[in-house]
C-alpha cells in the first residue's frame, strides 16, 4: 500500500495504481473523457491533468502511477488552467449542437463545459466538419463532427469485443473515427459504444430523436434473453420502452450488454403484438373478450382430460418465461393430472432425467469465469450464443488463461485458443473421452493413446490453477447429451475443476426449480412432440422456431385437436392453434429469472401490458381458478414466487452432478450421409428477439446460408454463393450455399430457429444436400 | 575544420563503399572490441567520458541512455537509430546515409555488443528512398564481409540490422511514434512512463539513438573518450554536423567542433545571400525558438551558450533568414507545418495547432484582430507541456519565440494589413 494525499485528504491506496483511481477511490471526482475503467490508458484527452508536487508541469491522472508520499492538487491553480485549457480546445471544433443532439442531458461533454468551459468561446475561425458514416443498424454515427476522438469506442472494439471494427484513421485535426473501408460494425457487443461514447458522436440509432433523456423514467429490470442476467435499465415514456441501457454489476454484466439485450426491446411493440384475446371458431379468428377465451380454453381443456385423459395433454414454455409462469402452468398441468410440462424445447437426449441430482447450472459464479486458467468450451456458438461469457472469457485470456475447444465448428471467437479438437456432431463424444483418456493417461503415467488435440487440451487443464469445463448449448441439444455431461463431469473432477452448463436462456435454470420438467410419469418436450397429444398449451412458444425438431413440432400440432396459445405475439400459432391468449413480455409483468449462476433476480414490470394483454401469471391462474383447481389464489407474483422458491435454498437445489451408474460407453460414429450442424443465430432466439427491426437488419441476421467444407461443395459441383436445396424427412428448402473449410467433412451447417429453415428436421442427425 | 570524423569519406569517388571505408580506418573500433573483448561498462564509460549527447535534438547524453538498458534481461532486445530524420531545416543523417552507411553500421554494432542486444533496427525517412537503398546495400555488404550477422569477425558476437523505410511522418521522428510505426501500427506516441528502455519495441527493452549519435561511436573507440571530448567545450563534447540553410550563399552540412562561433560557420556558408543583412536565426530546427541576428553573431554553437540566449541547440539545423523575410510569413508556414503534422492523437495538440495556424494565417492576410496576439501566447501556454509528446511544445516554441522578438513585426501587420518589410 502506498500513501499519498489528493487535495489535501489522505488516502491509502494500491502500489501499481494511478493518480485517477486512487482520486476516485476516495470519492474525489477528476474530469476525464479518454479514462475508463474498462479500458486501456491513452492518455490523450489531457482532461485529467493535475498538479503534482515537485513535477514541473500538470500530469494526466489517468497515466500518472501514484509514489508514496506524493501531493496531488485536483482544484490548484495551474490544475484547473490546464483544465480549462483542454476545454477550450475540445470545444472549439464541437458543433455545439446541443439543443439538437441525442445525448443532450446525459453528455460527458456538455457536464463539464458547464464546470470548465468558458461563457463564450474565444474562436473565431472555421470550423472542422466530418462526414457522417453509415456503421450499420444499431450505432449511429451520423454526427461525427461531435466526435472529441477519445477512441474510447476504437479500444473496446480492440480490448473487450475483440475486433477492432473502428479506428482512427488521419492525423491531427483531419483525424476521424471510421469503420474499416466503409464496412459495418458487427460486433454483438457493439451498443456499448453508445455508452462509452462521451458525446454524442456515436448514439443509438433506434432511439434517435425519439425522447430527450431527461422525459425518459428509468425502471430496473433483468434482460429476458441469455442466461447472464444482465441488469438493465429500461427507459420508457408514455408508456413505452424506448430503451434499454445497461445496470452495472461486477459480479454480472460488468458495465456492459449485448446487442440482444440492448435492442430486443425495439420488437416489444412490433406490429404483430397480440393485444386481444382470439379464438378460432369455424376455421375463422374472431376477437373475444377474455372471459370468453379463457373459458373456451378451460372448457377445452377438462373436456380433453375427462375424454381422452389429462396424459394427452402436453404443456410447453420457452425458458426465456419467468419462474412465476413456469411453476403456475406445471401447477395447472398438474392439477389436471398431467404430468406432461417441459421448457427444454431444443434438448434432444433426457436420459439425465431422474438421475440428475440438482438443476444444471454454470457451476461457479460468473465473475469467476475472469479467475480461469484454463477452460474446456464444448459444443459451444460461444460469442453469438453468450456475448458476455465470452466477452468474460476473452479478458481471462488475456490475462494468461488457456481457451480449449471442442466442438463442430471453428468459428472466430476473437481471442487466443490454445487447443481445439473440431469434429463432426457424431464424433464429439469420442473427441471429449479422448482428453478423459488423456488425462487418465497423464496421471497414471501411461503411454498417450488419444489424439494429439486431446493430450494438449488434457495437458492445459492439468496444469493446475482454476480450471473449467463448460458446456455450450450445442452439447446441451447434443443426442448424446448426458454422456458429454457424464464426461465433462469426469474431466473436471480428475483436474480439480469446476464443471458447468452455459444455460441456454434466462431461466434455464428457473425452469428446473419452478418444476417446469416432467416427473417420472409425465413426458419431456421431445416425447410430447414425438408421440403427439391431443392439446397442447404453448408458453411463448413458437413451435417451429423454438423446438428440437421443427417438422415434427409442427406435424404435432397441426394434429392435435385443441391448441392454447399464450403469446405475445400473432405467429404462426394462428394455423394451428384454437386460442390465442396475449400476454405481457417481460417489460410489462413482474416476474423472476434465475440466471446461469443461480442468482434470482425478481423485477417488475416497466409500463403498462399493451392493449389487453396481461402478465401470463394472470392468466394462468384465473384458468387455474377456471379449472376449480385448488391453489390458484395468489394476489401477487411475489407470491407465486415465495410459493415457488420461498425458502428454498437455491444453492443446494442446483447441482450437475449425475448418478453416473456406469461409464458412458462410446458410441461408434455413423457413417452414413452429411450430418447437420444447427446453430440457433443469436437475434433468431426467442419471440421478442426475433421482432426486433433493428436487431434484424443486422449481418447476424441474414438469411442462413448452408455452410460445408469446400471439397464438399466440388463433389456436389458447386460453388459458393450457388442455391442448393437441403432435405429432412418430408421438408426441405433452397437456401444459399457457403465454404467454410473450417468445418469437419461431411457436416452441413443449416440453422435453425429461423423462418427460412423452419421446414427442416432435427437440429442433428443425417441431411442431404443436392443442386438446386 | 581539418580531417572531417564522420564525413571522413567524401574524398572518394564513392564515399560508400566498404572499401572506402576500411581504407579510413573502419570497422577499427569493432575490431578493437570484440579482439580485446572489451567490457560494456568500459564501453560506456569512454562513451560517458566523451560527453556525447544525442543528436537527434533532445541532447540526452548517450552513455548514461546505454547504461539504461536491463543487463540480465532474458529474452529479446532490441536496438534502434531513428534516421526519419523530418525537422524542418535538418538534412544531416540523410547524408551519413548516403555518404558513410558503414559508419553508422559499425557505430550500431558497438552499441549491440555493449548492450547485448542482437537485432537493430535502422528507421528510415520515408521520403529519402536513395538513402533507404544506400543502406541497404551497405547492409549487404557487411553482412558478406562479416561485420554484420553471426560470429561477427570471428567472434560469437551476433548482430543483424534491418532498415525499415517510415512513410514520411514527422511525427514518427518521435522515438515511440517510431516504434509504434516499426510494429506495423499508426505512427503515434506513447505515453511515458513506461520508457523504452523498459517497454520499448514489442515490448522489449529498446535503445534508440539518432544516426549521427551512432556514426560518433567509432571514433570515441578509437580514440578514447577523451579525446573526442576533447573536440569540443564541456557540456557538449566532441564534433556536430550542422545543417545550414535559408539565405546563405552556400547551404549545406558542415562538420564543426561543438562550440565553433555561429559567426565562422555563416562565413563557412558563404555569408548572407546577396550581401543583405542578417535578421534572424532559428538555430536548432524549426521547432526551435528564433533568435535575432545580432544575438546569433556573438553566441558559438553549443548546447549551453544557445539554450543561455533563449533557444535549443536542436538537431543543430541553422535555418538563416534575411532582412528581406517577412516574420509572419514565416511563422505561418511553420505553423503551418505543425498543424499538418499533428498526430490528432493529445487534444491541446490537434485542436491548438489548426487553431494558432488559422490566426497567423489571418493576420498574415491582412484580417488580424489586436487581441490575435495575446490570443496566441495563451494558446501556446496551454499547448506546451500539455501534451504526451513534444510536438505540442514544437508547435508552441516557434510561436513563442516569433513573438518575443518580432511582436511589433506582427502588430504592424495587424494595423496596416501588409508586411512591414
Amino acid at each position: 500500500m502506498i500513501n499519498i494525499e489528493i487535495d489535501g485528504k489522505r488516502i491509502e491506496t494500491e502500489n501499481g495504481s494511478t493518480v485517477i483511481e486512487a482520486a476516485h477511490q476516495a470519492g474525489i471526482s477528476i474530469p476525464h473523457f479518454c479514462y475508463h475503467k474498462k479500458l486501456s490508458i491513452a492518455a490523450s484527452c489531457r482532461m485529467c491533468l493535475v498538479q503534482v508536487e515537485k513535477a514541473p508541469k500538470p500530469l494526466p491522472a489517468c497515466a500518472t502511477p501514484v509514489t508514496e508520499g506524493m501531493k496531488v492538487f485536483t482544484h490548484s491553480e495551474q490544475a484547473v488552467k490546464a483544465q480549462k485549457g483542454v476545454m477550450e480546445f475540445l470545444l472549439v471544433n464541437h458543433p455545439l449542437d446541443c439543443p439538437i443532439c441525442d445525448q443532450g442531458g446525459e453528455c460527458m461533454l456538455q457536464d463539464m463545459s458547464v464546470g470548465y468551459g468558458g461563457g463564450a468561446s474565444r474562436y473565431h475561425e472555421e470550423k472542422r466538419t466530418v462526414l457522417a458514416k453509415d456503421i450499420g443498424p444499431l450505432v449511429s454515427a451520423e454526427e461525427m463532427s461531435r466526435c472529441i476522438n477519445c477512441t474510447r469506442c476504437v479500444r473496446f472494439g480492440q480490448e473487450v469485443a475483440g475486433q477492432m471494427e473502428l479506428g482512427q484513421a488521419f492525423r491531427g485535426e483531419h483525424a476521424e473515427i471510421m469503420s474499416f473501408v466503409s464496412g459495418t460494425v458487427d460486433s454483438e457487443l457493439s451498443g456499448n459504444m453508445i455508452d462509452l461514447c462521451p458525446v454524442g458522436a456515436l448514439t443509438s440509432k433506434p432511439f434517435r430523436y425519439k425522447a430527450r433523456s431527461w422525459e425518459l423514467s428509468r425502471r430496473r429490470s433483468v434482460s429476458a434473453h441469455d442466461s447472464l442476467g444482465s441488469g438493465l435499465a429500461v427507459h420508457t415514456k408514455n408508456n413505452h420502452v424506448l430503451r434499454v441501457t445497461p445496470i452495472e454489476n461486477e459480479e454480472i454484466n460488468e458495465c456492459w450488454l449485448s446487442d440482444k439485450d440492448r435492442f430486443a426491446c425495439e420488437g416489444l411493440n412490433s406490429p404483430e403484438r397480440l393485444t386481444k384475446p382470439m379464438i378460432k371458431q369455424d376455421g375463422k379468428w374472431q376477437e373475444v373478450e377474455w372471459q370468453t377465451a379463457l373459458e373456451y380454453a378451460a372448457n377445452g381443456l377438462r373436456h380433453i382430460a375427462s375424454g381422452a385423459g389429462a396424459e394427452q395433454i402436453g404443456a410447453l414454455a420457452t425458458a426465456n418465461s419467468t419462474l412465476e409462469e413456469l411453476y403456475l402452468l406445471q401447477k395447472l398441468m398438474r392439477g389436471l393430472g398431467s404430468d406432461n410440462v417441459d421448457f427444454r424445447l431444443r434438448q434432444a437426449d433426457f436420459s439425465a432425467d431422474g438421475k440428475q441430482q440438482g438443476a444444471p447450472w454454470l457451476g461457479m459464479p460468473i465473475a469467476d469465469i475472469s479467475r480461469l486458467d484454463s477452460v474446456l468450451i464444448v459444443g459451444s456458438f460461444l460469442r453469438k450464443d453468450h456475448p458476455l461469457f465470452a466477452s468474460r472469457i476473452r479478458q481471462a485470456v488475456k490475462k494468461g488463461a488457456q481457451a480449449n475447444i471442442i466442438h463442430s465448428v471453428d468459428d472466430d471467437l476473437l481471442m487466443k485458443v490454445a487447443n481445439k479438437a473440431i469434429v463432426a456432431p457424431d464424433a464429439l463424444v469420442t473427441a471429449l473421452s479422448q482428453v478423459a483418456q488423456a488425462l487418465d493417461a497423464e496421471k497414471n503415467g501411461k503411454a498417450q493413446t488419444a489424439s494429439a488435440e486431446a493430450v494438449a487440451i488434457a495437458k492445459s487443464l492439468s496444469g493446475g490453477g482454476c480450471v473449467a469445463v463448460l458446456l455450450g448449448n450445442f452439447a446441451q441439444q447434443h443426442p448424446q447429451a448426458a454422456q458429454l455431461q457424464a464426461l465433462a463431469q469426469q474431466i473436471a473432477a480428475a483436474t480439480n475443476g469446476k464443471f458447468g452448463f452455459l444455460g441456454e436462456a434466462a431461466n434455464s435454470v428457473g425452469g428446473y426449480l419452478a418444476q417446469a420438467t416432467p416427473g417420472s410419469k409425465g413426458m419431456n418436450a421431445a416425447a410430447m412432440l414425438a408421440a403427439p397429444r391431443k392439446a397442447y398449451v404453448l408458453l411463448n412458444v413458437e413451435a417451429e422456431l423454438d423446438t428440437a425438431n421443427p417438422q415434427q413440432a409442427l406435424a404435432a400440432m397441426q394434429a392435435a385437436d385443441m391448441v392454447i396459445a399464450m403469446s405475445a405475439y400473432r405467429h404462426h400459432a394462428t394455423n394451428y392453434a384454437d386460442v390465442l391468449l396475449p400476454i405481457a413480455p417481460y417489460t410489462e409483468t413482474s416476474g423472476t429469472f434465475v440466471s446461469a449462476e443461480g442468482r434470482v433476480q425478481s423485477f417488475k414490470g416497466a409500463v403498462k401490458p399493451l392493449g389487453e394483454a396481461r402478465p401470463a401469471w394472470k392468466v394462468l391462474r384465473v384458468l387455474g381458478n377456471l379449472l376449480k383447481l385448488s391453489g390458484f389464489d395468489q394476489d401477487t407474483s411475489e407470491a407465486v414466487r415465495d410459493e415457488a422458491i420461498g425458502g428454498m435454498d437455491i444453492a443446494a437445489q442446483l447441482s450437475n452432478a449425475s448418478q453416473a451408474t456406469d461409464q458412458p460407453a462410446i458410441p461408434t460414429p455413423q457413417s452414413s450421409g452429411m450430418q447437420r450442424v444447427s446453430d440457433v443465430p443469436i437475434y433468431a432466439t426467442d419471440a421478442v428477439v426475433r421482432r426486433s427491426a433493428p436487431l434484424q437488419a443486422t449481418a447476424d441476421a441474414a438469411v442462413p446460408r448452408v455452410w460445408m467444407h469446400g471439397s464438399e461443395l466440388q463433389k456436389l459441383g458447386v460453388k459458393d454463393g450457388d442455391m442448393v436445396r437441403v432435405v429432412q424427412g418430408l421438408g426441405g428448402v433452397t437456401l444459399a450455399v457457403a465454404a467454410d473449410d473450417k468445418l469437419p467433412q461431411g457436416v452441413v451447417r443449416v440453422a435453425n430457429g429461423h423462418a427460412a429453415t423452419a421446414v427442416l428436421g432435427a437440429m442433428f442427425g443425417t441431411i442431404s444436400v443436392e443442386r438446386a | 575544420m581539418s580531417t572531417p570524423i564522420i564525413f571522413n569519406t567524401l574524398h572518394f569517388d564513392q564515399p560508400w563503399t566498404l572499401e572506402n571505408y576500411l581504407k579510413v580506418g573502419g570497422y577499427q573500433a569493432l575490431r578493437k572490441i570484440l579482439g580485446e573483448k572489451m567490457s560494456p561498462d568500459a564501453i560506456i564509460a569512454e562513451v560517458k567520458a566523451s560527453g556525447l549527447r544525442g543528436r537527434g535534438g533532445a541532447g540526452f547524453p548517450t552513455g548514461l541512455k546505454w547504461s539504461f538498458m536491463p543487463r540480465n534481461y532474458q529474452g529479446e532486445k532490441y536496438l534502434v537509430c531513428n534516421s526519419d530524420e523530418g525537422e524542418p531545416g535538418t538534412c544531416k543523417d540523410r547524408d551519413i546515409l548516403r555518404y558513410n552507411p558503414h559508419m553508422l553500421i559499425e557505430g550500431m554494432a558497438i552499441a549491440a555488443y555493449t548492450m547485448n542486444v542482437k537485432t537493430g533496427y535502422n528507421y528510415v525517412h520515408g521520403e529519402i528512398f536513395e538513402a533507404y537503398e544506400r543502406m541497404e546495400e551497405a547492409c549487404e555488404e557487411a553482412r558478406k564481409a562479416g561485420y554484420l550477422g553471426k560470429n561477427i569477425l570471428g567472434s560469437d558476437f551476433e548482430f543483424d540490422l534491418h532498415n525499415h523505410l517510415g512513410y514520411g511522418a514527422y511525427v514518427c521522428g518521435e522515438e515511440t511514434a517510431l516504434l509504434e510505426s516499426i510494429e506495423g501500427k499508426k505512427g503515434q506516441p506513447r505515453f511515458k512512463p513506461p520508457f523504452p528502455a523498459s517497454f520499448g519495441l514489442y515490448g522489449k527493452p529498446t535503445t534508440i539513438n539518432n544516426t549521427e549519435t551512432f556514426a560518433s561511436i567509432p571514433y570515441i573507440i578509437n580514440n578514447g573518450g577523451q579525446k573526442f571530448a576533447d573536440l569540443g567545450v564541456p557540456n557538449s563534447g566532441g564534433i556536430k554536423l550542422f545543417s545550414i540553410s535559408g539565405h546563405v550563399n552556400n547551404p549545406g552540412n558542415f562538420e564543426v567542433p561543438m562550440g565553433t562561433p555561429f559567426k565562422k560557420l555563416l562565413e563557412m556558408a558563404g555569408g548572407v545571400r546577396g550581401g543583405n543583412k542578417l535578421k534572424a536565426v532559428i538555430p536548432g530546427g524549426s521547432s526551435m525558438p528564433v533568435l535575432p541576428g545580432e544575438i546569433m553573431m556573438d553566441l558559438n554553437m553549443d548546447f549551453d551558450s544557445i539554450q543561455k540566449a533563449g533557444s535549443y541547440l536542436g538537431t543543430g539545423a541553422i535555418i538563416v533568414m534575411d532582412e528581406t523575410t517577412c516574420m509572419v510569413k514565416a511563422l505561418e508556414r511553420l505553423s503551418y507545418f505543425y498543424y499538418e503534422e499533428s498526430c490528432g492523437q493529445c487534444t491541446p495538440c490537434r485542436e491548438g495547432t489548426g487553431w494558432l495556424y488559422r490566426i497567423i494565417h489571418r493576420i498574415e492576410h491582412g484580417e488580424g484582430r489586436p487581441e490575435d496576439l495575446d490570443l496566441l501566447l495563451d494558446l501556446c501556454n496551454n499547448i506546451a507541456g500539455r501534451t504526451i509528446c513534444a510536438l505540442g511544445d514544437a508547435a508552441a516554441w516557434p510561436v513563442q519565440g516569433f513573438l518575443k522578438h518580432y511582436r511589433k513585426e506582427f502588430e504592424y501587420h495587424i494595423e496596416h494589413k501588409r508586411c512591414l518589410v
